[in-house]
């Protein structure tokens, strides 16, 4: 038996995951946390319609009902939707461009820490005197008027996982710049690659300032500063330019991943090169581009004035046309293709309308006068989740069928899937179309209750039940994955017999090296050209077998994440008299972030190597070992 | 890699610090941060003149009357000084000369502990004449801005000397060439934002 395959316990099987620095186990991390939170999400989206499900409902307090839509928001964005996508880059990125892993594996294990710890501070507050309650958005002249610690957590929480996902921006950067097979060029990577190359560079130029505009809000909170308190001269609306300065772009740093995830599956499913391949590219790039000119179309109403929202809604309005290309590119894909309605393709081909009709509200919102109408009512909460469920949850929920086997080697059944498709899909129109019109009809957002006189009762009865609807869904996928685990009925490398990228050529799931031999990549879909000439070897290979390098796991990165955890502590209690531990408590963390910051650069970290022989032998065996050593 | 490969200055390749795939990703990446860095840095500008001369009514200070522009100019001067004794480090590095390498360093921490130290002297000058962190809006975006920066010299001490005394022994070699060269390359960074923090608090303050 070969040094490669050992049987672990659960313990070992644990301390693995804390000391992973294996791009694939990491993903799968990312997937379980990002799930984890989502189920919170989900359940507290559940809460708000149960309480707007009839008119002067009293489930749920006005105060609660502000924590509820705060943290439903924020979990939604910041610890699902972003994980769960960070986590299908991580798993698949390095494998599209045949890299045996990512640039910087210690920075993509603390990039994880940091975001679950991020996430689990964020959500303590809910044992520890309360939640958030100023929104997602947080504004400065709410939130700082915010009683308790609520906002604290929020500013603190979201901080720390920021820089976690910065991190994992940086990383994937780096890892589609410098790791490319040879002949991985970049006009044959991809679209998925692409996509979360131009998503990183957003999450690069986005993220730093919502830091500082955190960093703000906890000096204001939590040390005495005034940045944004108007009468010790401060200015509220910098937090509002700062916040969406980064919120716009985060829209497509979430939908840009989304359109890869779809631009795969419309090839793979329709069996045809994805119809204009170069303008899908760059109308990926134009977007990621327009993306950062746009933010103060959130603004409208704050009075910049005529002329900068005249600029913003132009902005605004010309993003339309990139996304617009990629609509018609990805129905030209489909268009004469060999269809096959598994059911991933089912999402995607779902995903093309209801994302449309995000989009089409999306350019009426641009519109500056009519947004002033539209301002903070439920046609703002209709037009977002049509993009964001239409869009990102349907690639989520799509992305996971399709990319199951290849990271767990088993396959989600199409029963159950279609299952799931179709409540999720009725469920999700039932719920926000008829929120446009309540919209019109004048109900505002983030409003705990209505009266029986205003005429919404019917609207949002039935919005509610739509809700249900998605609840059932999703948990017919909990289900599915918990039968498909069990029955455990291995696949081979290309499950879904029509895979075209790099992913499909080896292993599912893919042993820890990825490559046994680096690639050779010979034009765009590779794999589909090598098969197409009938290669019986999967692949032309760029080197002959030879000993392979890895990197060494380490338990550094979860330290690092914890210390900044412990000293966030001390910050949050940082102006309370009553507890005058936290000073100490905020230099202990930061002691631990530091010292073992200085550990890491002190030791010499220079991996381990794989021999020739056990890679033959691997080889043999079907190359499905999971060890790490 | 091998740490016990000897390399005499012939054998040294030209550029040390991407002459691997890990000096080339740490390479990229840090150029990458520098950019996130600098995105950082323009929201704190940005914010500095939104809020400067902000404050309570009836607040004696303002930009134009507050800074000790000698000081300043002094501190300008040692910093960029060190700028250029990191820039003779490097260039030593790369014609693998390690005692030249660690004497110019030793002198740019020297210059960069002088400049947090009169940082440190100005901040305490300012907090004696009644210039709180806590007292205005103007403060709060000054002492953010400024000391962000002074942070970022911190940093980079710290990280030049973790990199000496970790290196004193063993010289120079693959693994450790492109951490000077990072260290260095972020001393430079400092050093542009300060140039743009002494023209815009400072000299922009004066004439204000």
């Amino acid at each position: 038996m070969s040094s490669l395959a050992q049987k672990k316990g659960v313990g070992a099987v644990i301390w693995d995951y804390m000391t992973t620095v294996d791009h694939k186990k990491i993903a799968i991390l990312y997937l379980i946390s990002g799930g984890f939170f989502f189920l919170i999400g989900g359940v507290e989206a559940l809460l708000i319609r149960i309480q707007l499900m009839k008119a002067g409902n009293d489930f749920l307090s006005a105060g609660l009902y502000n924590e509820i839509i705060t943290m439903h928001g924020t979990t939604m964005i910041f610890l699902a939707s972003m994980p769960i996508l960070l986590g299908f880059m991580n798993a698949i990125m390095p494998l599209q461009i045949g890299a045996r892993d990512v640039a910087f594996p210690f920075l993509n294990s603390l990039g994880f820490w940091l975001f679950f710890f991020g996430g689990i501070f964020l959500n303590l507050s809910w044992f520890m005197g309360g939640a958030p309650d100023a929104g997602w958005t947080n504004y400065a002249s709410l939130a700082l008027a915010s009683e308790g610690h609520g906002i604290d957590f929020y500013a603190l929480g979201l901080t720390i996982s920021g820089f976690g996902t910065l991190i994992g921006g940086i990383n994937f950067l780096v890892t589609i710049i410098n790791m490319r097979a040879p002949g991985m060029t970049y006009m044959r990577m991809p679209l998925f690659t692409w996509t979360t190359f131009v998503a990183s560079a957003l999450i690069l130029l986005a993220f730093p300032p919502l830091t500082v505009g955190l960093f703000f809000m906890v000096f204001d909170r939590m040390f005495g500063a005034n940045f944004f308190v108007v009468e010790m001269g401060g200015n509220t609306i910098i937090w509002e330019h700062l916040f969406w300065i980064f919120g716009h772009p985060e829209v497509y740093i979430l939908i840009l991943p989304a359109f890869g995830i779809f631009s795969e599956i419309f090839a793979i499913f329709s069996r045809k090169r994805l119809f204009g391949y170069t303008a899908l590219v760059f109308a990926t790039i134009l977007i990621g581009f327009y993306g950062f000119m746009v933010w103060a179309h959130h603004m409208f109403t704050v009075g910049l004035g005529p002329t900068a929202n005249a600029i913003f809604a132009l902005a605004t309005m010309i993003i339309a046309v990139p996304t617009g290309i990629k609509i018609f590119n990805w129905l030209l894909t489909i268009w004469g293709g060999s269809i096959k309605f598994s059911v991933p393709m089912v999402y995607a081909v779902a995903f093309i309308p209801s994302f449309v009709a995000g989009g089409v509200t999306g350019v009426m919102q641009a519109i500056a006068p009519l947004d002033y109408q539209l301002h903070d009512s439920y046609f703002i909460v209709a037009h977002f989740h049509y993009v964001i469920v239409g869009g990102v949850v349907l690639a989520i929920l799509a992305g996971t069928h399709l990319y199951w086997p290849k990271m767990f080697g088993t396959m989600l059944s199409e029963k159950l899937g279609h299952i799931t498709f179709w409540t999720f899909f009725i469920g999700f129109h039932m719920t926000f179309f008829i929120q446009h019109f309540l919209g019109l009809l004048g109900m505002p957002r983030r409003v705990y209750t209505f009266g029986a006189d205003q005429g919404w009762d019917l609207f949002n009865a039935i919005s509610s039940a739509g809700a249900a609807f998605m609840a059932i869904g999703v948990i017919v996928m909990l289900i599915n994955i918990v039968i498909t685990t069990v029955k455990n009925v291995r696949v081979g490398n290309d499950p879904w017999e029509d895979g075209r990228t790099l992913e499909w050529a080896i292993p599912s799931p893919p042993p820890f090296y990825n490559f046994a031999q680096t690639p050779l990549v010979r034009g765009l879909d590779t794999y589909w050209i090598e098969k197409m000439e009938g290669n019986k070897k999967g692949m032309v290979y760029a080197e002959p077998v030879g000993d392979i390098h890895m990197p060494n796991g380490s338990i550094l990165p979860l330290i690092m994440s914890f210390g900044m955890f412990v000293a966030s502590f001390g910050a949050l209690y940082f102006q309370d008299d009553s507890k005058p531990w936290t000073l100490a408590v905020l230099i202990i963390g930061l002691a631990i972030l530091f010292g073992a910051m200085l550990a890491r650069s002190l030791k010499d970290d220079l991996g381990f190597y794989i021999k020739k022989e056990d890679l033959i032998e691997d080889a043999k065996r079907g190359g499905n070992t999971d060890g790490s050593k | 890699m091998d740490l016990n490969k000897r390399y005499t200055a012939q054998s040294w390749p030209d550029h040390p610090e991407t002459a691997t795939l890990e000096g080339k990703n740490k390479f990229v990446g840090f150029w990458l941060l520098l950019a996130a860095e600098t995105i950082t840095f323009a929201s704190l500008f940005a914010t500095y003149l939104a809020l400067r001369d902000r404050g309570p009514s009836g607040m004696e200070f303002s930009s134009s009357g507050l800074f000790e522009l000698p000081l300043v100019f002094a501190m300008t001067m040692i910093l960029l000084t060190s700028s250029l004794t990191s820039v003779y480090a490097i260039h030593h590095m790369k014609n693998h000369n390690f005692k030249a390498m660690q004497a110019w360093l030793g002198i740019t921490v020297l210059l960069g502990l002088t400049f947090l130290g009169l940082e440190i002297y100005e901040f305490n000058h300012y907090v004696h004449l009644g210039f709180g962190y806590t007292n205005s809006a103007f403060s709060a975006a000054f002492y953010t801005l400024v000391g962000t920066h002074g942070a970022h010299v911190l940093f980079g001490l710290c990280w030049f000397i973790a990199l000496m005394v970790r290196n004193s022994k063993r010289g120079l070699n693959m693994y450790n060439a492109p951490k000077f060269y990072l260290a260095a390359l972020y001393w430079h960074f400092i050093d542009v934002v300060w140039v743009f923090i002494f023209t815009v608090v400072y000299l922009m303050g004066a004439i204000s």
